[in-house]
């Protein structure tokens, strides 16, 4: 072994080690990464399509007529619109959550970095906001435009991103006193190009375990929506629409509620794990 | 203290301005409106309805009466509901509402703080990662996951609980109580959830600390210790959490109300959202909104005096 280089251990490489001793966290990356599989490719797999009617197969149970999974009141696969309802509501997650992350880091940055009167004002208003009951202003929003696919996203993810710019806000004022924002300001690089090259790619950690723990959040918002009839609209569905049907028809098809309440809170749960264990791996004192 | 109290001010009456404002316009914009329903009115017909409700004067004429009437306290008629006031509305469905809310509230600070204390006093032992399971569960499964699941074994499968409805003013209370049982449950877990969380993290340091130590060193009973002393630290994070579990309580009550058919404010925002009815909506909202700013406020109040490190400035 002469000439080996001893490797240091970055922060990194202690954050994965401690991530991967987590036993419910990697149990969880395993079951997401299905998941996301069964969303992505499953829907081409299935001998039914999400919105193919079948006149002689309604209230199939579970295992019968070649319906794995039973069939609702138009004879519909419940599996094929499972792997959509499932699609749709991990698409709204990540967009959503995309949404509010640049909206969120680009406010906070700016508002910790530039300082003074402006981070007092702009961090005001996150505090205006804040305190509105947000919910009521997504229901309003959908029902004034409609169901529109879009919009929805653009309304959840306009709704997470404060506590986004909160935490990214603190932590640029931290990152701005130290050396190498000071040496990049010495040579003479301009104010949004040390914001974009060095202080946000260093802000990413506490901002990954945040997101990680807002898709939940957002897929909980949209299924909620769904729940209260303002959600995506038929024959397209979601996790939330899915239940919010299978509720009506229980005492009749229980399987049209159970199954997609089983992959919602395994969804919801595979997040919440990894979303803690990232946060153990790369603050341990929050232990 | 006054000053405080005048800085949260100065911060609560432009969020309210804000909550009337974006209500408002938001509900103009929509598409659609109250009168129109099965039956087409004829186009005098609706502009003297729409007169009668002075929406025929400009917009900005509207916002400006209806600021006002919202500070004298006026919310306006119902546009759907004729002999109704929008404060009428809410007065009838409201103590339905807190009735409920309260309860959950109250059920899940007990279960929540005895998981928490559990949990941290076995911490990382088998008691522990039950409770903390259980917490884990919470979070997870939404409200309107667990409230058809609970109807579909207590009510359908084994029928000791009614499915739905509220008992009516006559019912003794003897029988009354099983149609708030399951609306009471549902509402609560996922503060259950939250509550011992907290709990948990706030006792595990508290355990800790040089007082509970002391306490301990004097020879005090593990009882005494344990409940007189570091409980009180232990929940004091707690308080701060009352503004977003009401919160959280009012959002899940959207649900529970609909799906127990239960006469509260949530279904009526929900359907008056459906029908377009701006008026009960915008009460709805504004009063929500005033109740967290409110018990934002409390929380903070409360924590202070409980707290002596803390200081209202």
């Amino acid at each position: 072994m002469q000439g080996a280089v001893l490797k240091g251990r970055s922060l990194w490489d202690d954050a994965r080690r401690r991530l991967l001793r987590n036993r419910a966290a990697v149990t969880s990356m395993g079951m997401l990464a299905l998941l996301v599989l069964a969303a992505g490719v499953g829907p081409y797999l299935t001998p039914f399509t999400f919105d193919q009617i079948n006149k002689n197969d309604v209230w199939m149970a579970p295992l019968t007529g070649g319906h794995l999974l039973g069939s609702d009141a138009l004879g519909r696969d419940l599996l094929a619109r499972l792997l959509i309802g499932l699609r749709v509501s991990l698409a709204v997650g990540v967009v959503a959550t995309g949404v509010s992350l640049v909206i969120g880091v680009m406010w906070g940055a700016a508002a910790g970095y530039i300082g003074g009167r402006t981070d007092e004002v702009m961090m005001r208003i996150v505090d205006i906001l804040y305190s509105l009951p947000f919910i009521f202003f997504v229901i309003l929003l959908m029902v004034t435009f409609g169901r529109n696919f879009i919009l929805m996203f653009l309304a959840i993810g306009a709704v997470e991103w404060l506590t986004k710019a909160r935490i990214v806000r603190g932590q640029t004022l931290s990152l701005k006193q130290r050396e190498f924002v000071e040496a990049a300001r010495a040579a003479g690089l301009s104010r949004d190009a040390i914001v974009a090259r060095h202080i946000v790619p260093n802000l990413l950690g506490p901002v990954v375990v945040y997101v990680t723990l807002t898709i939940p959040g957002v897929i909980l918002a949209e299924s909620f929506l769904s729940f209260l009839g303002l959600g995506v609209q038929e024959p397209l569905t979601s996790l939330g629409s899915l239940i919010s049907k299978g509720a009506q028809d229980m005492e009749l098809a229980p399987w049209l509620l159970i199954f997609p309440s089983i992959v919602m809170v395994v969804t919801l749960m595979a997040f919440n794990f990894i979303g803690d264990g990232l946060r153990d791996a790369i603050d341990p004192k929050d232990r | 203290m006054l000053q405080f109290l005048f800085r949260r001010l100065l911060v609560a009456i432009p969020t309210m301005f804000i909550v009337v404002t974006l209500a408002f316009f938001m509900m103009r914009a929509a598409p659609g409106s109250p009168f129109v329903n099965e039956r087409r009115l004829s186009p005098e017909v609706e502009r003297n309805v729409m007169a009668k409700y002075g929406m025929d004067k400009p917009l900005v004429v509207q916002y400006a009466t209806y600021v006002g009437g919202v500070l004298r306290g006026d919310l306006g008629p119902s546009l759907k509901y004729k002999d109704k006031s929008v404060l009428k509305i809410i007065s009838e469905g409201f103590p339905h509402s807190l009735f409920i809310g309260g309860m959950a509230m109250t059920l899940a600070a007990l279960v929540g703080v005895t998981l928490g204390v559990v949990g941290a006093l076995r911490q990382n032992r088998p008691a522990d990662y039950t409770a903390m399971g259980v917490a884990v569960l919470g979070v997870c499964i939404p409200t309107f996951v667990t409230a058809p699941l609970l109807v579909l074994l207590f009510a359908s499968t084994l029928g000791i609980l009614p499915t739905a409805g509220w008992p009516a003013a006559t019912q003794p209370l003897s029988s009354a109580w099983r149609y708030f049982v399951m609306p009471v449950v549902v509402l609560s877990l996922p503060q259950i959830a939250i509550i011992s969380r907290l709990t948990r993290a706030g006792m595990i340091e508290v355990l800790r600390s040089n007082y509970v130590r002391t306490a301990r060193a004097k020879g005090l009973p593990e009882h005494s210790v344990v409940l007189r002393h570091a409980l009180r630290g232990a929940i004091l994070p707690l308080v701060s959490y009352l503004g977003p579990a009401t919160a959280g309580v009012i959002t899940g009550s959207l649900v529970v109300e609909q799906i127990f058919q239960l006469p509260g404010i949530g279904r009526a925002f929900v359907s008056s959202a459906l029908q377009r009815d701006y008026t009960v909506v915008m009460g709805v909202v504004i009063l929500y909104a005033g109740l967290i700013l409110f018990l934002n406020l409390v929380a903070d109040i409360l924590y202070a005096a409980l707290d002596p490190r803390v200081r209202l400035s």
